[in-house]
Order: C-alpha cells, then structure tokens, then sequence
C-alpha cells in the first residue's frame, strides 16, 4: 500500500445528519419506556383508587398524549439528538466568546454522580450530610481567597442570578440605611452582559448605561459625570466583553463610593485573572464568579450552571439564608441571620455544581490557578495575533494594548467590501464543526465576532480556527455564494426564520405546529 | 516523588514550556507578565493564592473528594420520607445516560446550524409538557420553581397593567421569601389566608381582597402541604371576574391524574420539573416551566427563550429558532422581559426523556400509585394514638401534614428518634407553620413499598410510646 495522502486545509467535517423525526411522529401504541413498582394488593383494598374518585373538577379524564415509545427507541432517538450537538467535547470551543467554554475533566463529574450526592435530599438533617457541608465551606475559604472578600455564598443558580442576587444585597443595604429610595440609579456599562441592566431593572433600578470612548475605554471622568446621591451602585466588568481590562478601575470605584454608592464586579470574565487580580484589591464591595465559565462545570446546553456571590463586610449580613458555618467540630446550616434577603433559590445552590468546581480547584491548586489564566491570556494574545493576519478583520479600541482572555473582533471592512456579513460568516462556521459568536445587541462593534480561547485549547487547535476563518474570508472575496448559502455541512440547512416572528405561525409546540399548519397528528 | 517543575498540565495543553515559548516569540512577549501590563501594578495581588495545596493525579483527587461523600448519608442508604419541593422519585437510567453524553453535557449557546439536537430536544420538551398542561407554549426552563412562579406574576402584571398580586398563605416559606424579593419594589402582595379546616384557600377572604387592582391571583394544586385544591375553578373564575388572572402552580408529576390547570380556569401555569427523572442532588436540580396559551399577548411577556420549529431550505426538514426573540434581555438588555441567561436546559432535555419513557399510561399509573400510597399511610398514621392528620378530608396528592401537639413531643424531637432508627422523617413545620403546631410534612413516593410505609408507622408508634 502506497501512504495515504496529508491531509488537506481546513477539516472535511460533516456533522451528523439522522434525518430524526419530531418524537410523536415515533409513538407506538401500547409501548412504553419503563415500567412502575406495583401498589401491592393490600394497599389497594384498604384505599381504593383515591385519584379515580377525585371530583371531576380535578380529575383528568383523558391522558396526556405523550409519545409511547419502547426504552430503546426513546435511548436511540436522544442518543441521536446528541450526536446533532456540538459539545466542546467535541469542538474547538473558542469561538462562544464570553461564555468561557473550557475542558470539563470526565472525573469531576464522575464524582458529581455519586450516589453520596445525587440521592441527598436538601432537608435531611446536618448530620448526614456533613460531607457536603464540608465541600460548601472549603469552597467559601476558598472564594474568599479568590476574590479577597469576607463572605461568599453558591446559592444563586448561575451567572445572571448572582448579578441579580448582588443587586438584592446592594438593595438591602441601601435600605438598612434609609436610603433605598433615594438610591435609585444603578450604573453599568454597554460592554457589560445584558444581564447586568437586565436585573438592575428587575430589582427597580433606572439603568444608566456607559459607553466607551473612542479607543475603548470607560473614563472615570464619564462616571464622574453621572454619578450623584442618587447612584445606588455601579455593577461592571473588567475586562470587558473587548478584553481590554480598564486600567483606572479603582478610581471608578473610589468615585461611586465617594457619592455613598457601592461597586458590583461581574466576574463572568475572570478566567485571565486568578491570582493576578481581584476585587478586593479595586476596592469592589461585591463580585459573582460563574462556576459554569471559570471554574469549569459543564454548560448543559444552558444549565444548570453555578455561581459565587462573594461580598465584603458591608453586604455580609444581606447574604441569602442559610450559610454554612463550622463549629469547630460539624458543619451546619444557619438560617438565624436577620438582615438576609432571604432566598435566591430552592434550598442552597447546584450542589453538582460547587461539588465539580471544587474539584477543579483541588486539582489545579493556587500555581494551577495561575498557569489557567496566564494560558488563557497567552492563547488569546496568539489567536489576535493570528487573526489580525486575516485580510479585513481588525480589533477595534486599545491599538497597540494587549488583551487579557477574550477580544471581540471586527469584519466591517470585508462588509463593506463584499457584502458578507459576520452573521453570515457565522452560519459558515458551522460546516468546519466549530461555533462562532458576534456579540450581544446592540452591535456595538460594527459586523463583531468575539472568540475566547481559554487554557483549553492547544497551538495547534488555534491554528486551525485561524485556517478556517482565513478560508472564510477568501471565500468572501472568491465565492461569497458559498457563505451566503451554507451551512453546507450542517445537520440542516438554512432556517426560514419569518414563521419564528409571527404569531399566526410560530409554533413553541408539536401540538400548535399542528393546529397551525393543518398537518395531521 | 515530587513532580518536575515547570509542571505539564493535562487541562492545559499549552503549559508546555516549549509552547509557551514559542508562542510567545510570536505574540513579540518576553515573558507572560508583559500581557498582563495594562493591570497597574497596584491591583495586582501579591504573593500567589492561599490554597490548599493541589491533588494533582485524579488518584489523590478521587481518594479526597470520595472521603469527604462518604460523610453524607443518602437516601438510599435510609428510608426517606422527606419532599417539601424536592422529590425522591425513581430516575430512570437512560434520562442520566443521556444527561450524561458529552454532545448534550458540555454545549452551550450554539446556533440550530451546530446545535440542531439541542433545539430539536427542547422543541420535544416543551411539546411534552404542553401535552402535560395542555397548553401551547412552554418555555426553555428557566431555574427553578422559585423563579417560574416569581416571573408568571410579573408576566402578569405586565398583562393586566396592574401591580397587586395575591398569595396564598399554604405556599412555601422559602417559595413566598423569593417571590417577594423578585416583585419588589414596584409590585405589591396581599396574603390571602387557608381555611384552618380544610388546609385550602379562604374564599371568602379571596373575595374580599379582589379589586380591579388585582393583577394576579397565585395558587398551588397540589399545595406545599400535598393538598389537592377542590377550589380551583371558583378561585379562577373569581380572578377573572375581577379582570385579574389565575396563576397557577402545580406538580407536573400530578398531570397524569390530576386535571390540567388550563382546564380550571389558569391563565399562567407554573412548577419545577426536578420530579421528572432528575436527582435531587441536595437541591441542585431544579428547573421551571412556564406555560400559556398561545396569545401573543402572553407570549411577547415570557423572559425566556422559546423554541420554534420551522421549516428550512429543504423539503420534508425541521428547523428550530428562537420565537419572538426580541422580547428577550439578550436582544434589548434592560428594556427587554425582565432576563435571560443560564438556567436548567440540561434538566429540560431529562424531563423530556422521562415523559417520553413513562408514556401516557406510566403518567397516569404513576400518579394513581402515589396517591394511593399516600392515602395509605395517612390512613396507617392517623391510627396511632395522639397523631392527628389535620386535613384528612381533603384530597391529597404525595404529601401530608401530621401533627404531633398530643404526644407531647416537638417534631424535631419526632425527627431525631426517627433518624436514630435510620428514617428521614419529614420537613419539620414548626417554625414555617406555627399555626399547624408541631408538625411534619410527611412525603411518599413509587420507591416506597408497602414495608416501607409500615415501617414507618410502627416506628412512630414505638418511638411515641
């Protein structure tokens, strides 16, 4: 045998495509997935068939119209499902900029699925499950470290929940002081997540949204300008969703402190940062760390996710109920905390979650830490770098400056050129087995792409994003059809969106796709 | 033996010394501190991190974290009787074999083009659930039932122009704590109180305290307290005469037997799917449903993502987007329905797995079997002397009060001896309910057997004497 060829350029990739139909159009009568424990014989003489005798007002009378399938069938159908999705199990993962997508090492959640964890009910008593307690209290002296504050607790469910509870605490802090009224402004800045003014708003706050200056920058002098005895707090990243990190932020924070207000770090960009720099150190009052982006839990297409709301002194006592203390000889749960918001979520947290993340942080240690950020801020250096070699893409703002874990590029000038848009480009992305991102709205960046490498990705996975991105663009200079057309290689092919906005015809539903479009179950 | 220095991580690929290097020649660095040189030396932390030190081999990690579970107790060690929210049902083993795959386990925010399975299996949740409701539109989950029940009355008041909601007072501590802190500050709540009989809401009071500035009237069938609300259609058509509307929570477990809550009048109808084939992992898997009709009145209200099928470029394919994305914090940020962000897909995906193993039979045969084996056990306890089952009367669904001011004994007390004897007993209702005494909230589930349940009586008839 002769030896087979290299390979040639960018991966021939394409992704599964089973044609699955939707799951109802799988039902068989008369099957089903698994079966019940029977209700022995001597239960049912003595209470009868007490949901048959309901009053009619509550009885159901016709069941629901599931699908009725076999176990194996249902298993084949996911399972297929699955193999549809592009996990960063599978993908070169850099391309979901903001969202941090590293390596979940398969041991933490080993341990995640441990009976010892998975089968504890969150009201049994303290004193069987001191293990978790344990875990929750390691990670709280941990964080604390972390970040340099007083006080951390996990219960927010995720990443805009944290913001949201942090916001509570500012709320209540105000309040404890009489001024929860006056205090009635929250400032954030246009590069922040959405959810930062999202939560304010919720929370009853009038939003005021900073923009940056011509090379990126918010300046103090901006806050300066907004900030009055009216600003309840200013709840900001660093770096932005750009990357650039703001070099005065401790002036911003001294600014809003001066006017009575308290700071909010969103530490959703935190993964070039640990063991360099930390709230503390900026004078912040309050940060979230998102355990699904940093620390490494899996995404879940979308959750359950995890976070950390660490606070100083001042916030401590606002924190949700319970804590978990020690006693010096077993971890319990204190509920006797009387300033507290009260609850952010069912009970104390994602336990998978705190339990994978401290995993994680066991295995790395404070120097393991530190190699995951420099890593992460070296690839991203790289990957700009490389990209800025592609024709017609620049990095808006900060010329010159380098960038910590994340940039948000933009194509601007191959628009203009060729018409081909960074929305487009993105659905082009798709046929190489790798995700893309713009930007959140509004498109601050004109035609934005944002990629965030991490620690996870080794030279020669950044080489390859870079190859196909450069194919891309050639392809918008040669052949722009072949962007304008794809996905090519996808499960599917191009979504005809218009139903999706219209009421007459989008379907959130099997069922309302059938009524809507007449088709026959 | 101590590891060689600089250390190769095997999270880290490019912690290769040589990498390194050579990536940094090409970035024009000397070394790594000079990228962080747009951090003023002042924010810089000094010194490294306090940490304990590392279990560097998955070995010594497992050896750690493994000795630190094996300190809890679960309950399948032990008999538990614990719910109060968070349920011990049986969760089948292909839900955790799928919730398990790598493609569905570590994805995220990727479009249809890349992540057409994730749409197609939240299109399929969503579409299971409308079955179970018998409503058109499910959201994607959104965290929990806490946030499903808080972000239904706002949905609410945004759909009456009203700002007034009323809650029951038979609801949860812990639920009623978050929904306070989510409708405030521009939404106001009145506590409509439960009928001391009968465990379920005071009509008459509901009567008195409905006006045209009710937005909303929430209420839970079944109840925190496992009642099943015999009220319903009244307390709805109540809402509506007063132009408010009726949220509703409920169990989705229940809908195999109990009537869907569209049918009795609910306009919104909210819960939590931790019941549906996801662990109760000490409170880590909840999620919640929202769910309406499809009135596009309601539907541009929902902060979630909604998944739409649509068709694509090619004959006979299904494609899945976003509905009425605009309404969405991702689209307008403050100005959009309240936020969006992380939540449970992961668990959305499970539930549809579960609803799609049980079938419609396995829904209906698995509600009729926890009532039974609640009514069973309410029936074996309240023949023990001094225990008094307050509610008795009223249908129950998986869970009941049982009251122990009789014996003379608190029910932590109640509790503890039971846990003495290897029993989760129930949720101890002394400081959530005063006015029930001390009382336990007792939960039954299908992984009972009938021992189990009697074992149960006979060691609070031992324990008691």
């Amino acid at each position: 045998m002769k030896p087979i060829a290299p390979k040639p350029g960018p991966r021939r990739f394409h992704q599964a495509r089973w044609d699955e139909p939707i799951i109802f159009e799988l039902s068989q009568p008369g099957q089903h997935g698994v079966l019940l424990p029977a209700v022995e014989a001597e239960i049912e003489q003595q209470v009868g068939n007490p949901a048959g005798a309901l009053p009619e007002p509550l009885r159901r009378t016709v069941p629901p119209a599931l699908p009725e399938m076999s176990q194996i069938h249902v298993l084949r159908h996911y399972a297929r499902l699955s193999q549809e999705n592009l996990g960063v199990d599978l993908n070169i993962d850099i391309g979901q900029g903001t969202c941090t997508m590293k390596y979940s090492p398969k041991v933490n959640d080993q341990l995640a699925r441990s009976p010892k964890l998975t089968e504890l009910h969150p009201l049994q008593d303290d004193a069987t499950v001191q293990g978790m307690l344990e875990i929750t209290y390691r990670m709280e002296q941990i964080f604390k470290e972390i970040s340099g504050l007083e006080r951390v607790t996990f219960q927010p469910s995720a990443g805009s929940a944290a913001i949201f509870a942090n916001i509570c605490m500012l709320r209540a802090y105000h309040e404890s002081r009489g001024q929860g009224r006056q205090r009635n402004q929250v400032v954030t800045t246009i590069f922040s997540h959405p959810s930062n003014a999202a939560a304010a708003k919720v929370a009853g706050y009038e939003v005021i949204t900073l923009y940056p200056d011509e090379d990126g920058y918010i300046q103090p002098e901006a806050l300066r300008a907004i900030v009055s005895e009216r600003t309840a707090g200013l709840i900001i990243t660093n770096p932005e969703d750009t990357g650039i990190f703001n070099p005065r932020i401790a002036e911003m924070v001294d600014l809003v402190h001066q006017t009575g207000g308290l700071c909010i770090y969103d530490q959703a960009n935190a993964n070039g940062l640990l063991g360099i720099t930390r709230a503390r150190e900026a004078g912040f009052d309050a940060c979230q760390f998102n355990l699904h982006k940093t620390f490494s839990t899996p995404h879940g297409c979308g959750g359950p996710g995890g976070a950390a709301c660490c606070v100083n002194a001042k916030l401590a006592p606002f924190l949700p109920v319970p804590t978990v203390e020690f006693d010096g000889q077993k971890y319990y749960l204190d509920f006797d905390r009387p300033q507290s918001i009260g609850k952010v979520r069912p009970f104390y947290g994602v336990a998978q979650s705190i339990l994978r993340a401290y995993a994680w942080i066991m295995s790395l240690g404070a120097d393991g830490l530190r190699e995951v950020s420099e890593v992460a801020v070296l690839n991203n250096n790289y990957l700009l770098q490389k990209v800025l070699e592609i024709r017609r893409v620049s990095a808006p703002y900060a010329k010159g400056k380098r960038r910590i874990e994340q940039v948000r590029y933009s194509w601007e000038q191959l628009t203009r050129e060729t018409g081909v848009t960074s929305e487009e480009i993105e659905t082009r992305v798709a046929d190489f087995g790798m995700h893309y991102w713009t930007s959140h709205h509004p498109f601050v960046v004109p035609e934005p792409m944002t990629l965030e490498p991490t620690e996870s990705y080794s030279k020669a996975d950044l080489d390859e994003y870079v190859a196909v991105l450069r194919q891309i663009a050639d392809e918008a200079y040669t052949n722009p059809q072949i962007i304008k057309t794809a996905p090519h290689n996808s499960t599917i092919h191009r979504i005809q969106h218009e139903p999706l906005d219209n009421p007459a015809e989008w379907a959130v539903t099997w069922r309302a796709y059938l009524r809507k479009t007449g088709k026959k179950a | 033996m101590p590891y060689k220095k600089p250390l190769v991580y095997p999270y880290i690929p490019n912690s290769v010394p040589e990498v390194k290097a050579e990536m940094l020649k090409a970035v024009g660095a000397q070394s790594v501190e000079e990228l962080y040189a747009e951090i003023p030396e002042s924010l810089r932390l000094k010194g490294r991190l306090n940490l304990p030190d590392p279990l560097l081999s998955e070995a010594e990690l497992i050896r750690h974290v493994d000795g630190l579970l094996n300190k809890n107790c679960s309950g399948r060690e032990t008999l538990s009787f614990l719910g109060a929210g968070c349920y011990q049902h049986q969760v089948p083993a292909v839900c955790d074999e799928i919730n398990s795959r790598g493609e569905f386990l570590t994805a995220y925010a990727g479009d249809p083009y890349e992540d057409h399975g994730r749409f197609q299996a939240l299109f399929e949740y969503e579409s299971m659930m409308g079955e179970l409701l018998n409503m058109d539109v499910v959201n994607v989950p959104t965290y929990d039932g806490f946030q499903a029940a808080a972000t239904a009355l706002r949905m609410a008041c945004r759909i009456t122009g009203r700002n007034l909601v009323l809650l029951p007072t038979n609801m949860g501590a812990d639920k009623f704590s978050y929904v306070e802190l989510y409708l405030r500050p521009d939404i106001a709540i009145q506590r409509i109180p439960f009928d001391p009989q009968t465990g379920l809401l005071d009509i008459a009071a509901l009567e008195t305290n409905l006006d045209a500035q009710v937005a909303a009237v929430y209420f839970e069938n079944p109840t925190y307290l496992g009642l099943l609300e015999t009220q319903a259609n009244q307390i709805s058509a109540a809402a509506h005469a007063a132009g408010a509307l009726a949220v509703v929570g409920v169990n989705p477990i229940s809908l195999g037997v109990i009537r869907p809550a569209v049918e009795y009048g609910a306009d919104i109808v909210c819960g939590d799917i931790q019941p549906l084939g996801i662990h109760m992992s000490y409170g880590g898997g909840h999620g919640g449903f929202i769910a309406t009709n499809d009135d596009p009145k309601f539907v541009m209200e929902f902060p979630s993502r909604l998944f739409g099928i649509a068709p694509t470029a090619v004959e006979g394919e299904y494609g899945f987007g976003d509905v009425a994305y605009e309404r969405t914090s991702f689209a307008l940020r403050e100005k959009g329905k309240e936020w969006v962000g992380t939540a449970a897909a992961l668990w959305g995906i499970t539930a549809g797995v579960y609803l799609a193993l049980m079938g419609p039979q396995g829904m209906v045969e698995i509600g009729e079997g926890l009532m039974q084996r609640c009514r069973y056990l309410m029936q074996k306890l309240a023949a023990i002397p001094g225990l008094r089952l307050p509610f008795y009367e009223t249908p129950h669904f998986t869970e009941f009060v049982v009251n122990f001011d009789a014996t003379g004994r608190t029910a932590a007390q109640v509790n503890q001896a039971l846990l003495e004897r290897d029993i989760f007993g129930g949720k101890d209702l002394s400081a959530e309910f005063p006015s029930l005494g001390q009382s336990l909230l007792v939960c039954v589930s299908e992984v009972h057997t009938q021992a189990d349940l009697d074992r149960l009586a006979d060691t609070l008839q031992e324990v008691l004497q």
